[in-house]
């Protein structure tokens, strides 16, 4: 059992930043994802806590022991990889006892004739075996023990993966997009299943994906990271509905948050899209700001004017349950998308002009250097530092 | 998205589409594309495409058949004669030719010089090429450099070479001997001494091949992902010994295999340096199976018998070729 | 990570020290030869030894078999067979190897297995009837007898018939439908695309031509036809052993083509050797 602390980590390759300046804390027995597009610095990121890579700056301590320099199989962590990096040639048994093998027995132990001829060999194989045969049954793969892993459906392979990881029951589990090589519906499966295992185990999990589904429904909180920087580090709900900036309003989401220019008129009032809404604002009259509308934030409303938007539908989308429906707006450059129910808007067609209806506490707000505009309202005073979450969330 | 299809495919363009449609059938794509017009539209280019075919082919089909089947199937026919070239009538002797063969002495002593030869070229070769190609990969320094000079023998002409060798061991001036008899070692005539005469064509053979192998392996080298690499750190197998036994050994089996191959058959095809530096000589001791072929069908003109030794390399080959197409296969499925 | 933990400072000594003593195993022959192409012959036979001449002779050297040996036209006959051979090789089989990649028709398979027969086949097994073939067709000693077993290569049709498959049938179907035709695909089309393999494969056919030995031996007599590697042979006969420095020069030129054209294009002659090799 074991907490993360990452300070102040950096990394370059020739050059070019790949890491700067990540700090992160993962308790003991929670599950974080780093969650950015590919080349972000995650997987970077994830090796050098296993120790396969090393940091260009920074420190990292696991369980209270600052690890920097300490070899990957002395930091008593497990990883599971994108390839999953099965051994072609060996059976899964001797997959998953190699990494036993490698710290019980002595290299003279290990050698192949002589090894099997000294004394303590055959006894610590045996014992490395039940352990195997243990692991294996507890992920439902024991009937696979003497296959080779080319003989392995994905979903097998994974399970034995994540076996040759388990078996010597390390502090820290790390997962470098574990599921990116399954089918769609064996992810959705193999997604519960780590979860169920996590649970089950009770250790900490740092787990590396592209796949916002994945980091919410799997994660205690996201870390989400962009050009090698930690943008926000935040349970799923708080990443969604309360980013701290506009890369991550964009990155998490779909379809992607709309981003909509306005101007503050005065306070309390910004102008947008030829129209106004009412926003708690607080800034100088003129100032220009971002407003970004999740696509469910929109309803249909009867009529314009303040507190609606105007818009033409270019397309629609029928998804079952919802519409998506893709707006031209005038002062608007990318069409504008509204994820609306579709009983509530049964007759949508192209080409038809809709007005939109905007919860104004579901607006957030971005200067115009990204950074989040918090509304004034929870800033009663000394309440400032009170997560906004819960009124979001609602 | 499937109204534009019909959009488009309904306009002036509509023969052209089925044209390309027709063709695609023949090119293996599916062919229910068009269901009504199937059978019609097929039928002609069906039989355009045999005739541009074998009008692509023909040549070169034409020249396979005068330039490999028929001579080959000649091979096995003038083995069956007692023909020698410029004699008028040979007559068909059946398998005295490789009764002959086998009988003679000349030419087991050839067959047993080509084993050993091949038994000291292919271990040595395989066991330096993969050497040299895991220093080469185990660092980064002057990576371009090695692999270069190694190479080179490869393709330099052997022909020129074996004099360069020849002067390297000359008796007197040669710098083998020059150097031994420094370190007061004793000294050889390395190619007119029958034991020594073998022995010195496999390291040359070695020092051709080398580089061949090691270019083999270092592209197997290449082709093992780093995931495995990086599993075997987190495993515990960092120490290189242990790496080489968990990862690069066993991902390098196939590949080995296939180089121990190879590098057999360029054994057994040894000539040139046969030819350039020894002659088979001294006595029968340096002989081996491609001079005797070239000896007794060029030289003797003894063209039943040469026929049959030929066979006798062929069956080599062959064997050995198929042994290594199996294995490419049996690679295919490793991963 | 090699980084983490690869070889510590006296591995990378033992790695440097290993590989510089294989290279100068590798390299001896070729220090050796050059270095006897640039001395007098009494130089060559004292007994002390030196790398580099007291007495410079490597200009007497050179000219001699420049001039006095046909060497020239030996290095002239192989250019004209290889290239020759090439161009043929590259006629024949491209067509051939499109038919086997993109066309479906009556005898495919039976045409392919030829082709598979043919790379199972070593050249010397063919060497006697092709020398009958020859000598009844009447070419032998002649340029026709240094090429005509090589003009196709079933090598070329099995290596381009691999990249034309790679290459989408979409591709195809675009150029019938712009009103090519199949032989224009061919040469238009699938050639420029096939580049890296034509490359691959004009790299095996010249150096395994530039230094065969064993056809050449059989297919000619006359030293105006001689190519290189038999020529040496000639000249090596001719000389009896006694005059090194000008059969070190000659061999020394024969040589040097390959090796500068190696060099500059390193990454193409491993690809195509090995490829190449991998038929043997």
């Amino acid at each position: 059992m074991a907490d993360v602390q990452i300070v102040d980590l950096g990394k370059a390759f020739d050059q070019i930043t790949v890491l700067q300046n990540v700090s992160l804390q993962v308790a003991d027995g929670e599950f974080l994802t780093l969650l950015g597009p590919s080349g972000c610095g995650k997987s970077t990121l994830l090796r050098i806590l296993a120790g396969l890579e090393v940091q260009g700056s920074g420190s990292v301590s696991i369980g209270g022991r600052v690890v920097d320099g300490v070899r990957a199989k002395h930091r008593n962590v497990a990883m599971v990889f994108q390839s999953y990096a099965l051994y072609p040639h060996m059976t899964v048994a001797q997959n998953m006892a190699l990494p036993l093998r490698m710290r019980r027995l002595t290299a003279l132990q290990r050698l192949p004739v002589v090894g099997a001829l000294l004394p303590e060999t055959r006894r610590i194989g045996a014992e490395i075996a039940v352990e195997v045969t243990q692991t294996a049954g507890a992920l439902g793969i024991a009937h696979l023990l003497d296959r080779k892993p080319a003989q392995l459906s994905g979903g097998q392979r994974q399970r034995v993966a994540v076996g040759r990881a388990m078996v010597r029951h390390p502090t820290v589990f790390l997962m470098d997009e574990p599921l990116s090589n399954l089918d769609a519906k064996l992810r959705v499966q193999m997604r519960a299943e780590i979860k169920e295992l996590h649970r089950r185990l009770g250790v900490t999990f740092i787990y590396v994906t592209h796949d916002q589904a994945e980091a919410m429904t799997l994660s205690d909180r996201v870390a989400v990271m962009l050009e090698g920087e930690l943008l926000q580090v935040a349970p799923p709900q708080q990443i969604y509905a309360d980013p701290a900036e506009r890369r991550v309003a964009e990155f998490v989401g779909s379809p992607k948050i709309n981003m909509l220019e306005g101007v503050v008129r005065e306070q309390g009032l910004v102008d947008v899209a030829d129209s106004a809404l009412a926003i708690d604002v607080e800034g100088e009259a003129g100032a220009a700001v971002m407003l970004g509308i999740r696509p469910e934030a929109f309803y249909v409303a009867d009529r314009a004017g303040p507190g609606a938007l105007t818009g033409t539908v270019r397309l629609v989308e029928h998804m079952g349950s919802d519409l998506y429906v893709h707006l031209d707006m005038r002062g608007v450059v990318e069409a504008v998308i509204a994820r609306l129910l579709a009983e509530r808007a049964p007759h949508i067609a192209i080409g038809q002009v809709v007005n939109l209806g905007v919860r104004p506490d579901r607006v957030l707000l971005f200067a115009s250097d990204g950074s989040r505009i918090r509304p004034r309202r929870p800033t009663l005073a000394a309440t400032a530092s009170v997560t906004p979450i819960g009124e979001y969330v609602q | 998205m499937t109204a534009a299809i019909d959009v488009f495919s309904s306009g002036p363009d509509r023969t052209g589409a089925a044209g390309k449609l027709g063709r695609g059938n023949q090119a293996g794509s599916p062919r229910d594309v068009l269901p009504g017009s199937k059978s019609r539209i097929l039928h002609g280019p069906k039989l355009a495409e045999t005739c541009a075919a074998w009008a692509l082919a023909g040549p070169a089909f034409l020249l396979l058949i005068v330039l490999f089947l028929l001579p080959v199937i000649a091979v096995f026919i003038i083995a069956l004669t007692d023909w020698q070239f410029g004699a008028l009538s040979p007559k068909f002797v059946g398998l005295a030719n490789f009764h002959e063969v086998f009988s003679d002495e000349g030419f087991r002593i050839s067959l047993f010089n080509t084993m050993v030869y091949v038994l000291i070229v292919v271990p040595g070769t395989v066991v330096l090429g993969l050497l040299i190609a895991l220093l080469i990969e185990s660092g980064q320094s002057f990576r371009a450099f090695y692999r270069a000079v190694h190479f080179l023998p490869y393709m330099a002409t052997l022909a020129a070479m074996a004099v360069a060798w020849e002067a390297l061991l000359h008796p007197t001036i040669g710098l083998v001997n020059q150097a031994l008899s420094a370190l007061g070692l004793p000294t050889a005539n390395w190619l007119r001494d029958q034991t020594t005469v073998l022995p010195v064509l496999a390291v040359i053979g070695i020092w051709q091949n080398l580089g061949f192998a090691m270019v083999l392996f270092l592209a197997g080298l290449k082709s093992i992902p780093q995931d495995l690499y990086d599993a075997a750190d987190i495993d515990g197998a960092d120490q290189w010994l242990d790496r080489l036994r968990t990862v690069t050994l066993p991902m390098l089996g196939p590949v080995s295999m296939f180089v121990v191959i190879v590098v057999a058959l360029r054994a057994f095809e040894v000539f040139d340096t046969v030819q350039i530096l020894t002659q088979g000589g001294p006595g029968h001791s340096s002989e081996v199976l491609l001079y005797t072929l070239y000896r007794e069908s060029f030289q003797y003109l003894r063209t039943g018998y040469g026929a049959a030794v030929t066979i006798v390399f062929l069956v080599i080959v062959v064997a050995l070729t198929l042994i290594q197409a199996r294995f490419m296969d049996r690679r295919v499925h490793y991963k | 990570m090699s980084a983490a933990h690869g070889f510590v400072r006296p591995a990378t000594i033992a790695r440097h020290a290993v590989l510089l003593l294989t290279a100068a195993f590798i390299m001896l022959p070729f220090v050796w030869m050059v270095s006897l192409s640039l001395k007098p012959s009494d130089e060559i036979f004292r007994a002390s030894f030196s790398l580099l001449p007291d007495q410079w002779y490597a200009l007497e050297n050179y000219k001699r078999v420049l001039t006095s040996a046909p060497l020239l036209r030996y290095m002239l006959n192989g250019v004209i067979v290889c290239a020759v051979i090439l161009t043929v090789q590259i006629l024949i089989c491209a067509p051939c190897a499109y038919a086997l990649a993109k066309l479906e028709f009556r005898g495919r398979d039976a045409l392919f297995a030829l082709v598979l027969i043919g790379l199972l086949l070593p050249q010397q097994v063919l060497a006697l009837p092709l020398f009958i073939l020859g000598y009844s067709v009447g070419v032998l000693n002649t340029y026709a007898a240094l090429v005509f077993p090589f003009v196709v290569s079933p090598f070329g049709i099995f290596l381009f018939r691999q990249f034309f498959r790679s290459i989408p049938d979409d591709i195809v179907h675009a150029a019938r439908l712009d009103g090519l035709s199949e032989l224009a695909i061919v040469w238009r089309i699938m050639m420029p695309m096939a580049m890296p393999a034509v490359i691959a494969f004009s790299i095996f056919s010249i150096v395994s031509h530039w230094n065969d030995l064993f056809w050449p031996l059989i297919a000619v007599n006359d030293q105006r036809l001689m190519p290189p590697p038999l020529g040496i042979m000639a000249f090596k006969n001719e000389e009896t052993g006694t005059d090194y420095g000008p059969l070190m020069a000659a061999s020394s030129l024969v040589v040097l083509p390959l090796i500068v054209a190696f060099l500059a294009a390193q990454r193409w002659f491993v690809e195509g050797i090995a490829k190449g090799g991998v038929k043997g």
